[in-house]
């Protein structure tokens, strides 16, 4: 069969599960006064068609900050701002000042819905496609299966249709700058960035190997000649499209610092509920909240977090190859995850990202990783409602990951690209990497089936209210744990030759 | 060889295929309140508290037990692992349980939920060559019965027939295919060289063989119930003739046409001022509801009526298979007509009657390119037919990119364009032109009854030209047993 029409027959049957796992729960529904992220979404377009620019991040009488304040950068204000006005055209109680508050119908669900799927088809999917039938590998069929696993990650279905959010817009800006600086095209892969930046501000996570990465390339080039040029044309790109985005905002100083001091939080605790990073993991051995302060928690997970995201960044500023860029991205997302301030699980999705560009080149440890990051955000979708979806659409993803990307058969060491690593760690056993391996995927699988089940069906017992979302998180802890450290040795050691002869750029 | 290799690979794809369309009806069963829930509770229901011989005189709920006997054994086993789960679903008198929206999500509710998702699913895992759909292990049974006769295993075949037959008595509709293939090819070790029959090589050895068989088989599944004398009662469930002519909502055949050309003769009949209005029957055959009714122009169909067409429209392919055998493909063609003729006449018919047709037509499809063409054909409107169930506004996109997708199969493929411009223009007429236009309110119907008739005329059409492709074949090698 022809590419473009396997293409679309993959492309299509992604929409169907995006649209089958949308007609199910949103968070928040049918719980008063808060509700959730959909109504926090819903009172974002209220805000923003009906005030001026100048109140949205102010609190004022109209515009109360502690009813889902407005906390992302102004690009995700303007894109409600157009929703607004479409919803206003079909139904004007949906947006009214107001009165509006904690409206739900199956109308206004089916519209909030549609604007994420035409989003995702505008944005996120053709960086998908682009990038699966330009930057891989390998034959056509089995780039399109690489497609049809990228597009059917769980984690990502789940909630943007599920729980409800715009991730399909930052991470597909972010995916067309990864496509952009893979095809060579830095200083549009740098704009499509910025983009992303000034969509949601958890796109740090990825600033430090772009910026690594063009720096790297730009010192390659020479400092003193065309480097300097590159340097300069990416410089004055991102200030150009910060200035675009930011530009009702500079009128005013205060209006600026207001914004930053929305999307910015920094009066908050070390973290929230139960997150799978070591923060948290660390906390049900020893309480670290009450034993430091504020400030020192703040300082330790800095310096921590600076620790962890060093290592692979320095090597990509050494050797800026889309290789080496692809892990990093990986391995700077994992360790911002980790070791961060107020991290939300569902930032793991900005680590998974990265991970589906790696479904090519590392499918088993890829397909592991992003298996443990859905599983991780269990306890959301328990609280949404959303378990079915989360049971078909995992299970759909490992078993097309597992036959079309054939993951299970590549675990040589070779296949593995942990390079002389490998010999470090397995000759004390002296037993077949692949075996170790493999048996290691089928009892974690185990372990994650075991305990989705668990903590859908039995109560966890007075005692231990929180029995089974620290369980979940402390497994998916030790799973993100091991992948950081597996993807940063694959960065460490040498790739392939083939792979240094086609990528370097 | 070739043609095990091919089926590997096709059943690797079609198991790869079944997990993903069991998947995705895991979406439309949160979506769309199925019945189908309520029904495999009650059987669990009936068949748990219920002695059994009270399992076919049960009538509390409207869905009643209408498998044959071994198929409500098997839910019998299925209802004891159920009742670890929750043991309320299993009172007969809980109708609805699972469909009673409730406040909160108690573990109960969700427990109830993944069994019946988890049983769904696991039976449809559980069969190595599956294909798709709603019955889908059932189908397994069929695929692998086909499968073992095409590997000339035919005692297994046979014992898988039996099986299947007594867990589903629609596959009725093809034992004669399986009948005349049986005798003619199996029986008769042995053809005379211009490929007719040798009277002599009868094997009465293998007649009973397949006799003792069969008889088994039904004897393991009816056998208490005999003993209990209610087979006429069983009989009665199993073959609810009190129902009418067509389904409340009409299967793509024969009848769906007659009864248009019926509703427009009378219509014309009224206008002509050649009947009189007050003498036709009040009774909407297009009124959504299941009973009996009679046709107002034409002479009425009488289930005796249908059965004859049935017979008549299978007598060609039987005695071709029975005069020149063409081996396992020449069965799978029979079997394969068989299941479309009794669809095509057969008395209330279901429209998903026509995944049985679809089935083989699939296994002959990955071979011959011009049975891929009425393949696509025929899964075309088979699923275009199932579209009026998915009515409300969410399912519009599940619509669109179904029908993008066989689109697209179809263009690549290079056959049927005109039926997809057909196809393309009723789709927006329909979906999009009519709910805002006057007649909505007047013509509710009008939808699914276009719908029948355009997917009814896309069925005759293939029929015909499978009909065609069987009677002017040139002969395979009768393969020799």
């Amino acid at each position: 069969m022809q590419t473009w029409s396997l293409v679309s027959i993959c492309v299509l049957l992604s929409i169907i599960a995006r649209w089958g796992v949308s007609l199910n729960s949103y968070s928040g529904a049918g719980k008063p006064p808060m509700f959730g992220d959909y109504e926090a979404q819903r009172h974002w377009q209220e805000v923003t068609y009906n005030l001026p620019i100048q109140e949205w991040y102010f609190n004022t009488t109209n515009n109360d900050l502690n009813y889902w304040g407005l906390d992302y950068p102004p690009l995700t204000a303007y894109h409600s701002w157009i929703c607004a006005y479409l919803a206003k055209t079909i139904n004007p109680e949906w947006v009214e000042l107001h009165k509006s508050r904690g409206y739900e119908s199956t109308q206004h669900k089916l519209f909030m819905r549609t604007t994420v799927l035409v989003a995702d088809l505008l944005i996120y999917i053709p960086a998908v496609v682009l990038y699966c039938l330009y930057l891989t590998d390998g034959s056509s069929k089995k780039k399109v299966s690489v497609m049809f696993c990228f597009l059917l990650y769980p984690g990502l279905i789940l909630i943007d249709y599920g729980h409800f959010q715009y991730n399909g817009v930052s991470l597909g800006f972010a995916l067309w700058g990864i496509l952009a600086l893979g095809l060579g095209w830095d200083v549009l892969g740098s704009m499509a960035f910025s983009l992303a930046l000034n969509y949601k501000q958890m796109e740090l996570y990825h600033a430090l190997p772009f910026f690594c990465y063009l720096l790297g390339k730009c010192i390659k080039t020479g400092l003193m000649g065309r480097g300097l040029f590159l340097l300069v044309r990416v410089g004055v790109t991102v200030l150009a499209t910060f200035a675009l985005c930011w530009l009702p905002f500079l009128a005013e100083p205060s209006q600026a610092m207001q914004v930053v001091r929305r999307i910015f939080p920094v009066a908050r605790g070390l973290f929230e509920d139960k997150v799978a990073n070591t923060w948290c993991s660390l906390n049900t051995l020893i309480k670290i909240r009450s034993i430091l302060s504020g400030d020192s928690q703040l300082y330790l997970s800095l310096a921590c977090t600076l620790l962890a995201v060093l290592p692979s960044c320095i090597r990509l500023l050494t050797k800026p190859t889309f290789w080496h860029f692809k892990l990093a991205l990986v391995n700077s997302s994992l360790a911002f995850f980790l070791f961060s301030f107020q991290v939300h699980e569902k930032s793991i999705l900005l680590a998974a990202l990265p991970a589906c560009l790696l479904l090519n080149d590392l499918p088993l440890m890829a397909l592991w990783f992003l298996q443990a990051s859905t599983f991780s955000m269990l306890p959301l979708f328990l609280k949404d409602g959303l378990l079915v979806p989360y049971i078909v659409t995992s299970l759909g993803f490992l078993f097309f990951s597992i036959y079309l990307l054939s993951a299970l058969d590549h675990c040589s060491e070779d296949k593995l690209r942990l390079g002389a690593y490998n010999k470090l760690f397995y000759w004390v056993l002296k037993m077949d990497l692949a075996f170790i391996v493999r048996w290691k995927f089928y009892i974690s699988i185990a372990a994650m089936v075991g305990l989705s089940i668990a903590a859908a069906v039995l109560i966890a017992p007075l005692h231990l209210p929180d029995l089974f979302p620290v369980l979940i998180s402390t497994t998916a802890f030790l799973h993100f744990l091991g992948t950081f450290i597996h993807f940063n040795v694959v960065q460490f050691s040498e790739p392939p030759s083939r792979k240094s002869q086609k990528k370097s750029n | 060889s070739r043609p095990t290799v091919m089926a590997a690979d096709s059943c690797s794809w079609f198991s790869a295929l079944a997990v993903g369309v069991s998947l995705l009806k895991c979406f439309f069963i949160s979506a769309y309140r199925s019945t189908d829930f309520e029904v495999h509770r009650n059987w669990l229901a009936i068949t748990h508290s219920l002695p059994v011989s009270r399992w076919y005189y049960e009538n509390t709920s409207e869905w009643t037990l209408d498998y044959p006997p071994l198929f409500a054994w098997f839910e019998f086993g299925l209802s004891q692992v159920a009742r670890s789960f929750d043991a309320n679903m299993l009172q007969v008198e809980n109708l609805n349980y699972a469909m009673c929206p409730r406040e909160t999500a108690g573990a109960s509710d969700t427990a109830v939920s993944c069994f019946l998702i988890g049983s769904v699913l696991l039976l449809q895992v559980l069969q190595v060559h599956i294909h798709f759909q709603y019955n889908g292990f059932l189908f397994g049974f069929l695929l692998l019965s086909v499968a073992k006769h095409l590997q000339s295993q035919h005692l297994q075949g046979a014992l898988l027939f039996a099986f299947l037959l007594n867990l589903k008595h629609i596959y009725l509709y093809v034992a004669p295919a399986y009948g005349v293939y049986l005798l003619r090819s199996y029986c008769f070790t042995q053809d005379n060289k211009d490929g007719s029959i040798r009277w002599s090589s009868f094997s009465l050895r293998r007649l009973l063989a397949l006799g003792a068989i069969v008889t088994s088989v039904c004897a393991l599944s009816f056998g208490p119930f005999i003993a209990m004398g209610q087979l006429p009662q069983v009989l009665s469930r199993l073959f609810p003739f009190k129902r009418g002519l067509c389904h409340a909502y009409w299967a793509p055949n024969i009848w769906a046409l007659y009864n248009v050309l019926d509703k427009t003769l009378a219509v014309l009949g009224v206008r002509l001022k050649l009947l009189d209005k007050a003498e036709l029957p009040l009774a909407s055959m297009t009124g959504g509801l299941v009973q009996e009714f009679e046709h107002s122009v034409l002479p009425s169909v009488t289930p005796a009526v249908t059965l004859v067409c049935t017979l008549l429209s299978i007598l060609p392919a039987a005695a071709s298979i029975w005069l020149r055998p063409r081996g396992a493909r020449g069965f799978l063609r029979c079997l394969l007509l068989c299941a479309l003729g009794s669809f095509m006449f057969g008395w209330h018919v279901h429209e998903k009657a026509i995944l049985i047709a679809i089935l083989p037509l699939s296994i002959l499809a990955v071979e011959n390119r011009e049975d891929a063409g009425i393949f696509l054909i025929l899964t075309t409107t088979g699923h275009y037919s199932l579209f009026p169930l998915l009515f409300t506004a969410p399912l519009l996109p599940f619509k669109v990119a179904l029908m993008l997708m066989f689109s697209i199969f179809s263009f690549t493929y290079q056959c049927s364009y005109y039926l997809d411009t057909l196809k393309y223009f009723t789709f927006s007429i329909l979906e999009v032109v009519f709910p805002l236009s006057p007649w909505q309110q007047r013509l509710p119907f009008l939808p699914l009854l276009v719908t029948s008739v355009y997917c009814a005329m896309g069925v005759c059409y293939a029929f015909l030209r499978l009909y065609a492709s069987l009677l002017l074949q040139r002969e395979d090698k009768p393969k020799l047993l």
